[in-house]
């Protein structure tokens, strides 16, 4: 039974991990339908700028509160500055073309941020700073939660009410789901549309920088293609929970979390990623437009 | 043609760089020893080179407009691509193509080894991006995963030699038809996804390929790979290492020529004209009473019987296989050759499969750069020049009256 509540945590912490990336997912896809394949990248990067950010400040002699703080915001400051560039070269530009080419696009930013972090700084993996303190009275339950995973739940759940507020009651969020209805109607009654999508980059990249940089203190080390596996896993996520939806895509995380973390304790761990795959495989042969999403029929 | 704003907006896109790539290119620590090293030089030029793109870009994009509305009024007739207009002149193409022939024919003689290895190298990936152009470039399925069908056929070859040992000629046409089947296990529920769920499913696909075979050790070896593979024998006569290989670059030769053949008679088809107009519109297409399925099907399975092949000849030709070279950048090398190439174009792609491979090859010092620049020109390529370096030419038809 403990064994089976220790599963059940550390589903729920990658639960929430995904869920902050297929976000990001999510939202960018219901707005211009696009699948952002470098979105990944955003959370390997953020990922990087927060251990380069907190080895800095560390080394100056900061104490610990203030280096997470500014760690944090500097990860999701500097994301949030590539995802807004990504777009503003990558995907703007190709705004009206057939469907495939932005994707193709997108890949190629997704390969050249990668190597663009491998060739600025290394190959190796590189240790990561346990930046999240312990808490003291969650030591008799060192075993099934530790102090990281309570954090990660708390900011991702904390993260998530924000946004479905911004979404909810904001002009934003109201311009951010006018758009993703129809572009061309919202245009016209006088929604900025490249402003949103922008805003929308931002938030999504911020958003997966702070589950970079939350992972990563997790698990303890970084490598510039942590973006890439953990970017697929989003996405299924994303689309397991019905693309373009923003409950689907927290529904879909903490799915595939717990698949994840059951399958790898009950079955085997050598097939962790095979789990994912073969789901998302699944889901899209099955029920394609997930579990909480509408099923469109293409107007000819 | 500078105004003042694009100098300002020019300078500001420099600083925008230089902030968004400081930590990153500026800052490097090293966590164990707890050192930071600063390289404010990166900072400058970033700057210096962004700014340059900014004007460049600019330039190029203002010169664009002009000529489109040059054309609008009928001052100047649109230009057909230059290279359409070289190609199909038999006057100069005819040359090229007995120039490049008997250059390709007489390399074993002239160069080392080494270099007919790298030459082998670049042929295969021909090969690839000739297979993968069927699925992509004519019939617009974007393969993501199609290093999955190149492992089979590699690995074909290896456990085929290590269990029953097998030569290189029986695993070929076997590699291509597991290929194919493999292909259509994975077309067949797949193909009714729409373009961008498939590329994931592919992607997918190709990654489940790669983590059994690095995780299922009785099976495959596992990560270590399975050595010792033979190169292919002649009649069982025994040959040098240098006669092997320089035998195999000419059956790549010829394998590559196989391919142009079948591709080239494949585009022109039934088939081929099928897979063209199910890219361009499918509603369409299935209205004029075209099998979606069928078709998206023969296309997925012929380009995987190409990798197929392809991954017999690169065992053959390493004679060792491990699941590490499969990877997902593999694929999108092989993606990058079509697109670069241009989608659809025979001569393209086999244009941008020699660039690709030899460029990095020869220019060791920007060896590392490589992927980056790949990366780059999938961008580019894009924005700037979606139909690639060289253009189909769409086969037109005039009615006789």
């Amino acid at each position: 039974m403990e064994y089976f509540i220790e599963l059940l945590f550390s589903g729920l912490t990658r639960g929430s991990i995904y869920a902050l990336i297929a976000l990001g997912y999510t939202m960018v896809y219901g707005i211009i339908g696009l699948i952002n394949f470098a979105h990944g990248e955003m959370y390997m990067i953020g990922a990087f700028t927060a251990l380069i950010v907190s080895s800095v400040l560390s080394i100056y002699g900061l104490p610990l509160p203030a280096i997470l703080i500014l760690t944090a915001l500097a990860a999701a400051t500097w994301a949030a500055a590539y995802g807004f560039t990504v777009e503003r070269l990558a995907y703007r530009p190709l705004r009206n073309a057939p469907r495939l080419t932005p994707l193709i696009s997108a890949i190629g930013m997704s390969i050249f941020l990668q190597n663009y972090v491998l060739l600025a700084q290394t190959s190796d993996f590189l240790p990561f700073p346990a930046l999240i303190p312990d808490i003291p009275w969650l030591e008799p339950y060192a075993a099934i939660i530790g102090s990281t995973d309570l954090t990660i739940l708390v900011v991702a759940a904390v993260a998530m009410l924000l946004l479905t507020l911004l979404i909810k009651y904001s002009r934003i969020g109201k311009a951010m789901r006018a758009t993703a209805q129809d572009q061309k109607m919202a245009l016209l009654v006088g929604v900025n549309v490249d402003r949103i999508i922008y805003i929308t980059f931002v938030i999504g990249s911020a958003l997966a920088a702070i589950g970079g940089l939350l992972i990563a203190s997790h698990i303890g080390q970084i490598n510039f293609s942590i973006g890439f596996i953990a970017g697929i896993k989003a996405f299924t996520a994303a689309v397991l929970g019905g693309i373009g939806s923003i409950p689907g895509a927290v529904l879909g995380s903490f799915v595939l979390g717990l698949t994840e973390a059951f399958a790898t304790g009950y079955v085997s761990s050598d097939y962790e990623d095979v789990f994912a795959f073969s789901l998302l495989v699944l889901i899209l042969i099955f029920r394609p437009s997930g579990l909480l999403g509408k099923a469109t029929m293409e107007k000819v | 043609m500078l105004t003042k704003k694009d100098v300002c907006q020019a300078l500001l896109t420099g600083l925008w760089f230089m902030f968004l790539t400081f930590p990153i290119l500026v800052i490097k620590v090293n966590p164990t020893e707890q050192t930071v090293t600063w390289r404010w030089g990166n900072m400058f030029w970033i700057g210096g080179i962004s700014c340059l793109m900014y004007l460049f870009s600019r330039f190029f994009i203002a010169y664009r407009v002009a000529k489109q509305e040059r054309i609008r009024l009928g001052l100047e007739q649109e230009t057909r691509n230059w290279n359409l207009h070289f190609l199909q002149r038999p006057a100069f193409f005819l040359p090229l193509l007995g120039t490049g022939a008997l250059f390709l024919l007489a390399f074993p003689a002239f160069f080392s080894t080494y270099q007919v290895n790298i030459m082998i190298t670049a042929l295969m990936y021909v090969v690839l991006g000739l297979g993968l152009n069927i699925v992509v470039g004519v019939a617009g399925l974007l393969d993501l995963g199609y290093v999955a069908f190149y492992a089979v056929g590699a690995y074909v070859y290896a456990l085929l030699h290590l269990h029953f040992d097998l030569g290189f000629w029986v695993a070929l046409p076997i590699g291509g038809l597991l290929g194919a089947l493999f292909g259509i296990l994975l077309g067949f529920p797949v193909l009714r996804l729409r373009g961008d769920y498939l590329a994931i499913v592919t992607l997918g696909f190709g990654e489940i390929i790669r983590l059994v075979l690095e995780n299922w050790s009785a099976f495959s070896q596992g990560p270590s790979g399975i050595a010792n593979i033979p190169r292919p024998g002649f009649f069982g006569i025994e040959m040098s290492l240098e006669a092997s290989i320089t035998y195999l670059y000419y059956l790549m030769i010829a394998m590559v020529l196989f391919t142009i053949f079948v591709v080239n008679r494949l585009q022109h088809s039934r088939i081929g004209r099928a897979w063209v107009a199910l890219r361009e519109d499918d509603i369409a297409c299935q209205a004029m009473g075209i099998d979606k399925t069928r078709t998206k099907l023969t296309a997925f399975a012929l380009g995987a019987t190409w990798a197929g092949m392809a991954g017999v000849f690169f065992a053959a030709k390493t004679t060792f296989v491990n699941p590490a070279s499969f990877t997902f950048l593999e694929s999108a090398i092989i993606l990058c050759i079509v697109v670069l190439g241009g989608m659809g174009s025979i001569v393209g792609v086999i244009a941008a499969a020699l660039l690709l491979i030899l460029l990095p090859e020869y220019l060791r010092t920007f060896a590392d750069y490589r992927m980056l620049v790949f990366g780059a020109v999938l961008v580019v390529m894009m924005i700037f020049r979606p139909q690639g370096i060289i253009s189909t030419v769409r086969r037109t038809y005039t009615l006789n009256r």
